[in-house]
């Protein structure tokens, strides 16, 4: 049992990782609240399973990234980026361009189950579990993601101007970084980020039209948890989720029902304790 | 206006009609609108219509409730369905449990509601911003899976159905859900232009000036969140009693994100934009039946288009195109008139005097 909720717990992370980081990366750079981010994923999802009627998963997978990237970039350029001024417009527009793509995939593959063949079959026995090899194959991935985003944002002079708008804008402007580009970048990598996640958790999961909505709930409240604008919160916040949620399914009974609940109530009872989150830095009194 | 006019005698509302209401395009609107909605019925009882504008009425309510804590008081909650399901749910089990009828147990719901609304603003006093709304996301969340780990009293995935009726016919019904849906959202936008509601906006502008001269802001946004989830609640329960049935999909994040849909393409902090912004996009949707298969995108992509150009809503927009504010007196006027009707100032300088 507690073996089970190890493994399953890590890999979960994983995704939540991913999709979290990338989620306050736009959030933070390009002060969009984007509920589109995991329509994102479903697409990238999709796209997978599209391209793979076409070519291997090398290129499938590349041709999916590539999808989502233009998506998103486009929607950033042609739509939120000139609302900017306005919070909750940008609000309804990622609301409604999420319920367009959802409706745009139902439209081209149905609203059956679809699934992408797994990329290595079989099991492994882990710590006295089986576990999908799928499944480690995921987990590795996001790790190597997470870690290749780490190196970026901390390693080098992009990753440096991009944290440096997401912790004070003014201050940003001030030493030469324009925001517009850094917002791009950040947008970028965001739905690179999710689009990633979309592709790992393909082989494992069933593709459906809805599948955005359970992760963006969680998400939100791993950004949050941990602090908004803090991308190692994000991370942390995601960790403590999906371990949370894996617990609450393995240990109560009825809990995949509450799974969600639990991991907001977690959220509610962090937030009344520390009003900034995990790791947030007070930016509630923005300039 | 000479000589002496008893305010409220027929002479006086003919003369404000005419000075006040007719005069601007605005208020003509609202005022065909009212009338509209309360004489539909002699022209058409067809019950599709009947029952779509019913629908739209609840929520309509339902969006400006949320108007009063998110527009006004900058409280933005995502999480508005725990209120207008916890309402249905509660009218549905008195109902159902006691056999109280709906005109007692759908007040009741409501004030619920309200007291859950206090409850649920209680976080505000400490959190802010986007981690409220995220705080208020948890709620119907929570609420929905309690509902379906005790299926025994809610009916769990299936819901409570069933339930007694609002009146004895469609149109009955019909006028019930108008008049209430009338008087509340009445209310509601004098409330937001009352001194409650200067308030509610002072507080969304600059928490912290207002408290500096000496408002108690926790006791404004307290009322704000309860008297939201008030209006909110009295939707549910309607809403519940007109379907005839409550289910966990009142308690969906996607019934908590339409009114903001609704009232952010209406307009925010003005009561009567989410009000219209309902009866533009809940009757089109109904309309776009017609396409079926592109229905909900075609919705999503009209939304997209409309936000990107009108991104004040469209009732701000679509106004300040039509009325203009007089630069001296700031009483509002027709776009058609070239003088201000208060101080005779002129609206619009000539063209050649304008001097570069």
């Amino acid at each position: 049992m507690f073996a089970a909720i190890l493994v399953n717990g890590l890999v979960l992370s994983g995704i939540y990782g991913m999709l979290a980081l990338g989620f306050a990366l736009t959030y933070g750079v390009a002060r969009i609240l984007n509920l589109a981010h995991t329509a994102f994923y479903m697409v990238a999802a999709y796209a997978l399973f599209f391209f793979l009627g076409w070519t291997g998963f090398a290129g499938a997978a590349l041709l999916g990234v590539l999808v989502v990237l233009l998506l998103a970039l486009a929607a950033y350029g042609l739509l939120l980026e000139p609302l900017r001024e306005h919070e909750a417009t940008v609000l309804i527009v990622t609301i409604a361009l999420a319920l367009l793509l959802q409706e745009v995939v139902l439209l081209l593959f149905g609203g059956h189950f679809r699934s992408v063949p797994a990329l290595l079959p079989g099991y492994v026995e882990v710590l006295g579990v089986r576990v999908a090899q799928q499944a480690l194959l995921a987990l590795g991935f996001a790790a190597a993601v997470l870690l290749a985003a780490w190196a970026l944002l901390k390693g080098t002079r992009l990753g440096l101007g991009i944290r440096a708008a997401a912790q004070d804008q003014e201050a940003a402007e001030l030493v030469g970084i324009s925001l517009s580009r850094a917002g791009y970048w950040a947008v970028g990598l965001g739905a690179l980020l999710a689009a990633l996640a979309g592709l790992a958790v393909a082989p494992m999961a069933t593709l459906e039209p809805h599948m955005w909505n359970p992760p963006l709930l969680v998400v939100l409240a791993a950004v949050v948890l941990g602090g908004l604008g803090s991308l190692p919160g994000a991370l942390s916040g995601a960790l403590v989720l999906a371990f949370a949620e894996v617990l609450v399914v393995n240990l109560v009974p009825g809990g995949a029902f509450l799974r969600t609940a639990v991991a907001l109530f977690i959220m509610v009872l962090v937030l009344v304790a520390r009003p900034e989150g995990l790791f947030g830095v007070g930016f509630a009194e923005e300039r | 206006m000479t000589g002496p006019l008893r305010v409220w005698s027929l002479p006086w509302i003919f003369l404000y009609l005419r000075h006040e209401v007719l005069a601007l395009p605005g208020r003509s609107v609202a005022l065909l609108f009212v009338l509209f909605l309360l004489v539909l019925p002699l022209f058409t009882q067809d019950p599709y219509w009947l029952r779509v504008l019913t629908l739209t009425a609840i929520f309509a309510l339902y969006a400006a409730s949320w108007d009063l804590l998110s527009g006004y008081t900058g409280q933005v909650s995502l999480g508005h369905a725990f209120f207008f399901g916890l309402s249905g749910y509660v009218s549905a089990i008195l109902g159902r449990e006691l056999g109280l009828p709906p005109w007692l147990t759908v007040p009741l719901g409501a004030s619920l509601a309200a007291l859950a609304g206090v409850f649920v603003g209680l976080p505000s006093l400490r959190v802010r911003g986007p981690y409220l709304s995220l705080v208020t996301l948890a709620f119907p969340i929570i609420a929905l899976g309690l509902i379906f780990v005790f299926p025994k009293i809610t009916g769990g995935e299936l819901g409570l159905s069933g339930l007694p009726r609002l009146g004895q016919s469609r149109l009955q019904e019909y006028y019930i859900v108008v008049f209430t849906f009338l008087l509340s959202t009445l209310f509601l936008w004098k409330l937001g232009g009352s001194r409650i509601g200067l308030f509610l906006h002072a507080i969304r502008e600059g928490e912290v000036a207002v408290r500096m001269v000496g408002v108690n802001t926790v006791r404004y946004k307290l009322l704000a969140f309860g008297a939201s989830a008030f209006f909110a609640g009295l939707a549910g329960g309607l809403h519940a009693h007109f379907l005839r049935v409550v289910g966990p999909d009142s308690l969906s994040v996607f019934n908590s994100i339409q009114p903001i849909v609704w009232s952010v393409f209406g307009g925010l902090a003005t009561i009567y934009g989410p009000v219209a912004g309902t009866f533009l996009l809940f009757p089109l949707l109904e309309f776009l039946r017609v396409v079926e298969e592109v229905r909900m995108v075609a919705f999503a992509f009209l939304i997209l288009l409309v936000m990107r150009f009108l991104p004040q809503g469209v009732v701000r927009g679509v106004l300040d195109r039509l009325e203009e504010t007089c630069p001296r007196c700031k009483v509002r006027n027709a776009f058609t008139r070239r003088r201000c009707r208060a101080c005779g100032v002129e609206l619009r300088l000539p063209e050649k005097e304008v001097v570069a």
